[in-house]
């Protein structure tokens, strides 16, 4: 395996999210708190005020411990950037956040993996959003076209009463390999969580993607959206569960999966569960093929199908 | 510019274009008047290539060239567009990003121009997405700025002003007539002889077939006498 030094391996980093259309300003950005990490080396690490960011390398990746304190507001988003150069490895992210009360705080997190052949990527966070605090996660992952990674993402979410966590999850740029999601959320009293996860499965990209929520406190509501498209002969599975155990819970479970050809997979598995009579979750789950007219009418502006096939499906992943 | 000799299309052994000529000259605003079910987006699609249809029978030439075997995107690249009567929405895509991708071959630096051409504010409207937040009308006259950013050799603008205001219509027929002026020849398609009157020439079409054509006034005059109240629509035989 190539061996970097840790200059070589912040510059890869920092070359490697300007390449995915990352400004990387950002990153070299003193005012911005962040923190970089390749393979289990931390190669910055700049906390703010109010804004506490510690970790601790392990065998196979990093320890983070993410606190903002509380009654803090971080004006600027936060940008954490994780990733893997070589052709091979294993990176674990052991990740602990804890956002305290009447804290707000935006997040928007990197993930590059351009050189991936045998690569696997697997995240654990144990997050506890405090009472009336905000939280907002954006995770981006840019990888290549070899296909060979693991991204396994595991979260187990808190939110306190008044308390909100939104969090996308987008994997649109490169293939995805084998991607297995699973996100978990406990609302308490008035708590808001919104789920949101985009991905574009390409070759034999095989995806698993499960968000659960659980409506457990007065009033709380949940969003588990969903927006996938298949080419080729990717795979997917989405189960979007939400549970309204509590009075006057609301949720929604809103799942879109296109298939574009006749060789990929679709599967969407919508569970919504009432335990509380004046609790309301509904769902919605629509399977389907790239709309024709929309395609006919691209084309006839003088794109290729495929040009074609592609600006709906990034309109999709964005909205 | 555009030929079409003795076109036919039979769909499930019923005739829907039944041995239609037509000729678009180039610099021309053709109108194609007709009733409902009539064969008018039929003869769109035809020319366009979309909706899967492929003549039967006879041919469609584009500057000299027989285009009836061409995808959607060989004839675009052609100068042949297409503006539906229910345009389609693109969930995600701006308009912004809609009339820059129309204007590949130029006018990008006018795309502002062709949005108050159809009477929208760009500030108003470069940056929403062309999906269900737009009324109909809106998106018509989007889709006209779209035609007009492509400056297409021939425009095929199948019932333009459908679900189109009484204001905003005479916005609409005046980018028809700019898309002429800017060198585009344009097949109007339309029910409306009011609509026609900014044509050049005009042609009448019943049960898929060409039964009239000529100056605008006269033919206008004809559709109107023998069209709208005849009890025999798509049979010509009468």
């Amino acid at each position: 395996m190539i061996r970097y030094s840790v200059e070589e391996e912040y510059k890869g980093m920092i070359s490697a999210y300007e390449k995915a259309g990352g400004d990387k300003s950002v990153l070299e950005s003193k005012d911005i708190a962040k923190l970089v990490v390749h393979e289990n080396k931390v190669l910055a690490n700049d906390s703010i005020k109010g804004l506490k960011i510690d970790t601790e390398e392990t065998e196979n990746g990093v320890r983070v411990n993410f606190t903002v304190e509380k009654g803090t507001k971080v004006p600027r988003p936060v940008h954490l950037c994780f990733g893997l150069l070589p052709k091979e490895g294993l990176q674990e992210i052991i990740m602990k956040v804890d956002a305290q009360d009447d804290s707000e705080v935006s997040v928007v997190a990197h993930c590059i993996f351009p050189n991936a052949v045998k690569v696997i990527h697997k995240m654990d966070a144990d997050i506890n959003i405090g009472n009336n605090a905000k939280f907002d996660y954006k995770e981006t992952h840019y990888h290549g076209e070899d296909g060979g990674i693991e991204v396994i993402p595991k979260a187990k979410v808190n939110v306190g009463k008044g308390g909100v966590w939104q969090s996308t999850f987008s994997l649109s740029q490169g293939l995805v390999g084998r991607l297995d999601y699973d996100v978990e959320v406990f609302c308490q009293e008035k708590a808001v969580a919104e789920l949101v996860v985009k991905v574009y499965g390409r070759g034999s990209d095989d995806i698993k993607i499960l968000e659960k929520i659980h409506l457990d406190g007065r009033g709380a509501r949940g969003m588990a959206k969903s927006r996938l498209v298949l080419s080729d002969k990717a795979r997917a599975e989405v189960r979007g569960e939400t549970y309204g155990n509590a009075p006057y819970a609301r949720g929604h479970v809103d799942c879109m999966e296109l298939v574009n050809g006749t060789e990929a997979v679709a599967r969407a598995i919508p569970i919504v569960e009432v335990t509380d009579d004046t609790a309301k979750v509904t769902h919605e789950a629509a399977i389907g093929s790239i709309d024709r007219k929309q395609l006919e009418t691209l084309m006839a502006r003088g794109l290729d199908e495929n040009e074609a096939v592609d600006v709906i499906v990034k309109g999709i992943l964005k909205s | 510019m555009l030929v079409v000799e003795n076109l036919q299309l039979k769909l499930n052994g019923n005739s829907i274009i039944n041995g239609l000529d037509l000729h678009v000259g180039k610099g021309e605003i053709h109108g194609i008047l007709g009733e409902n079910g009539t064969g008018k987006t039929t003869l769109a699609n035809l020319i366009m290539g979309t909706n899967s249809y492929r003549p039967t029978g006879g041919r469609i030439i584009f500057e000299g060239e027989d285009i009836a075997g061409l995808s959607v995107s060989e004839r675009a690249k052609k100068g042949i567009t297409l503006a539906w009567q229910e345009p389609a929405r693109v969930e995600g895509l701006t308009v912004k990003d809609y009339l820059s991708l129309s204007a590949k071959n130029g006018g990008a630096d006018q795309i502002e121009r062709y949005l108050l051409m159809v009477g929208m504010e760009p500030k108003q409207y470069m940056d929403r997405d062309i999906d269900a937040t737009l009324s109909g009308g809106e998106r018509k006259r989007i889709e006209m700025a779209s035609v007009l950013a492509m400056r297409p050799k021939l425009a095929i603008l199948d019932e333009p002003d459908s679900g189109i205001d009484i204001v905003a219509l005479p916005l609409l027929l005046n980018g028809i007539m700019e898309m002429n002026r800017q060198g585009s020849s344009v097949l109007l398609i339309t029910h409306s002889e009011k609509v026609t009157e900014i044509a050049h020439r005009v042609s009448v079409l019943c049960a898929g077939k060409i039964i009239n054509s000529g100056a605008p006034l006269e033919t206008n005059q004809w559709f109107k006498n023998n069209c709208l109240t005849c009890p025999h629509i798509n049979e010509p035989a009468h």
